[in-house]
């Protein structure tokens, strides 16, 4: 049986990943990406807790990542839906040129 | 040691053809330990692989055959007594053709479409109880597995579309997803009937539930009330729309685009995309007849002596004659037409269809004499009001007259 | 099983940096599908077979072909762009201060080694979920299907192309 942390370790990891390519990629898309990398990863944590700790007859853990992966995919629908928005707009979707509010 | 090892691998056979449970157990005991494990899952496995794919090829012939007859002609008639050997002669052209990938294409993708189709594909039999101590995998979430498994082959359209480089193979996957797409919610949601009336989403509690007769000789199969009748038209339809098989093949039909996404592909990949297509298809008819059709149920109380993996494929084949018969029956839908037939008429429908099996669950304390049909005709007005007056709403100012025939002379 | 966990890690890991970091946008999506199946197994390995499939349903058979439909959507004809900011090295410095930290929390923290074993407990069976979302959190499922409403209409009207006002006045006269 896998110890507790190896599963805390790898959603760290994986986290830091999402985070790493939403910081450094240009494309939009791709931010969106590394945004659901990031939740994909707190989810795994809920999941390895919620395993690990004594069972509640609430099965809270579980329950939250459903209620998260529905989140999730609404966010996405949005989100894609604004970037095809700016698309439209400014005929790209290169984040450094889409810095028209920028003072 | 050996003998023993044999002598308990025939008698294994010979218990599992003749459905009693637990066949595999004494094979399993003569066994060294260290193998146990593989041979278990082998025993499960390789029935499907072999059973299923053989299938394919009769149902391939069954095809060109039958659309012959309907189309007035004879299907093919040379290659054995009444062509009975084609699927031989198929499967010998399609190994031997040259495979041609595109200058542009981008290999890896272009290679890896066709296997990552198949493999969703032949994962789906795992839930499907073929008889009554023949399914795979007992999963408490079989249901769910299904359509996870059944939603990823969507993305291996989409593989095979774009790593061709062709702008006819991408317009072909795009309309060939935005199809799937749109024809998986009135799929969920005519099955979702099923599972709120039965209570589990395990595919072995849905058949287990549809057992018994009323009356002494009516089946107590979910299609013989009347949401159960309308979800499984509902969900034949999409399962058509699904398989991508006419009259919803426009991503693939020879006069469309081409052929959609399977422009590009020749040869065995071909060979595997239309495996993939025919399995596909004999599993989610599967599942329509465990959801609907009682599953490995036989239909009269007397003949429990045929073995129930033979009730459950002559049901499957049932099914699947019927959509060989729509394919040369009906024309093909526009793409348009299609997108409003899934998403103005079929997705409110299959939702009203859910309150119908409400109400037919509710009202089940009604057993005064008499009681059974005031609630079919409940359940029926629930969903039949409706589907009259969303069709002619939807028809819009189209005049749908009488058919005549005008005939040269 | 640690031989397990560890091929799925590692898959799950290199899917995830592959799809940071490609040039080709598809193959970013592609990756990133691989990366969300990877999730799935490690759902189905912790004993939530719910949470697995439904991973595998929502994420690789919806989101997976959406952001793959805006990126088809979305293309300029310009190939050579630089596929990184400007500064994308701080990007990179920043995640890992901020894996440092959080690894050094988990690696620190005595309640989580103490939990060395998962406790042998049965699965909670799908009528045990669909018993708690029916009583428990009632209220949030409902805001769920509420949420989910406003986002479809939300993401239809967004991405619904404007009438200019030519188009507009085309349909007043058509002669």
């Amino acid at each position: 049986m896998t110890p507790l942390h190896y599963y805390l370790l790898l959603s760290a990891l994986i986290f830091c990943i999402g985070l790493a390519g939403a910081l450094a990629r240009r494309n939009a898309i791709l931010v969106l990406v590394g945004i659901e990398l990031m939740l994909n990863a707190a989810n795994l944590n809920f999941i390895a807790f919620w395993r690990y700790l004594p069972a509640d007859a609430a099965v809270t853990g579980l329950m939250f990542v459903i209620f998260s992966i529905a989140v999730a995919a609404a966010e996405a629908a949005v989100g894609l839906a604004l970037i095809i928005s700016i698309y439209r707009h400014y005929k790209t979707v290169n984040l450094d040129k889409v810095d028209s509010l920028k003072g | 040691m050996i003998l023993e090892i044999v002598k308990s691998f025939f008698v294994m056979i010979g218990k599992a053809l003749a459905d009693q449970p637990d066949a595999k157990g004494n094979f399993l005991d003569a066994l060294p330990e260290s193998i146990r494990a593989i041979v278990s899952v082998l025993l499960s496995i390789v029935p499907i692989m072999v059973g299923f794919p053989l299938l394919f090829a009769l149902t391939t012939l069954l095809e060109r055959k039958g659309l012959g007859r309907i189309q007035n002609r004879l299907g093919p008639n040379r290659v054995g007594k009444w062509g009975i050997l084609q699927p031989v002669a198929d499967g010998l052209k399609m190994v031997t053709k040259e495979d041609i990938v595109p200058r542009n294409a981008d290999k890896l993708i272009h290679f890896l479409a066709p296997v990552v189709l198949v493999i969703p594909t032949m994962l789906a039999f795992a839930v499907i109880p073929v008889g009554r101590n023949l399914v795979p995998i007992d999963m408490d979430a079989g249901i769910l597995f299904f359509f996870a498994i059944g939603a990823s082959t969507e993305l291996t359209i989409f593989m095979a579309g774009w790593s061709s480089r062709n702008k006819y193979s991408l317009l072909g996957a795009m309309r060939a997803i935005a199809q799937m797409v749109s024809y998986e919610i009135p799929l969920i949601l005519s099955s979702v009937a099923v599972l709120m009336i039965v209570g589990s989403l395990s595919l072995v509690d849905i058949v287990n539930y549809q057992d018994g007769f009323i009356f002494g000789f009516i089946p107590r199969w979910t299609v013989f009330t009347p949401w159960g009748l309308a979800g499984c038209i509902m969900f034949l339809i999409a399962a058509l729309a699904e398989s991508n098989r006419s009259p919803f093949d426009i991503p693939e039909a020879e006069s469309e685009i081409i052929a959609g996404h399977l422009t590009e592909y020749s040869g065995f990949k071909y060979a595997l995309f239309f495996l993939a297509e025919y399995l596909g298809m004999f599993a989610i008819s599967g599942l329509g007849v465990t959801l609907f059709l009682g599953g490995w149920h036989a239909p009269f109380p007397g003949l429990n002596f045929v073995p129930t993996y033979l009730w459950f494929i002559g049901k499957l084949m049932l099914i699947v004659c019927l959509f060989i018969w729509i394919r040369g029956t009906l024309p093909r839908l526009r793409v348009d037409q299609l997108l409003n037939f899934a998403w103005k008429f079929m997705l409110p429908l299959s939702l009203i269809n859910l309150v119908s099996a409400a109400a037919w669950h509710f009202s089940a304390v009604w057993d005064f004499t008499g009681g059974i049909l005031v609630r079919w005709m409940l359940s029926a007005v629930i969903i039949g009001f409706p589907y009259a007056w969303l069709g002619r709403g939807l028809a819009g100012d189209k005049k749908i007259t009488l058919r005549t025939y005008r005939y040269a002379d | 099983m640690p031989i397990a966990f560890a091929i799925i890690a590692a898959l799950t890991v290199v899917s995830a940096v592959a799809a940071m970091s490609l040039r080709n946008l598809v193959h970013c999506a592609l990756c990133l599908a691989v990366a969300f199946a990877g999730l799935a197994a490690l759902y189905l390995q912790l004993g939530a077979p719910f949470a697995g499939w439904a991973q595998v349903l929502v994420y690789i058979g919806a989101v997976a072909i959406l952001i793959v439909f805006a990126i088809l959507l979305t293309r300029s004809d310009a190939p050579s762009q630089p596929t990184f900011s400007r500064s994308w090295i701080v990007g990179v410095a920043v995640a890992l201060v901020v894996f440092v930290i959080l690894a050094r929390a988990i690696s620190s923290s005595s309640p989580v080694h103490n939990i060395s074993e998962a406790p042998e407990r049965p699965e909670p069976t799908i009528k045990a979920i669909g018993n708690q979302l029916m009583t428990r959190y009632i209220l949030p499922l409902e805001a769920m299907g509420l949420l989910l409403t406003a986002a479809t209409i939300g993401a239809v009207i967004i991405a619904m192309r404007e009438p200019k006002p030519a188009d507009a006045e085309r349909k007043q006269n058509p002669s």
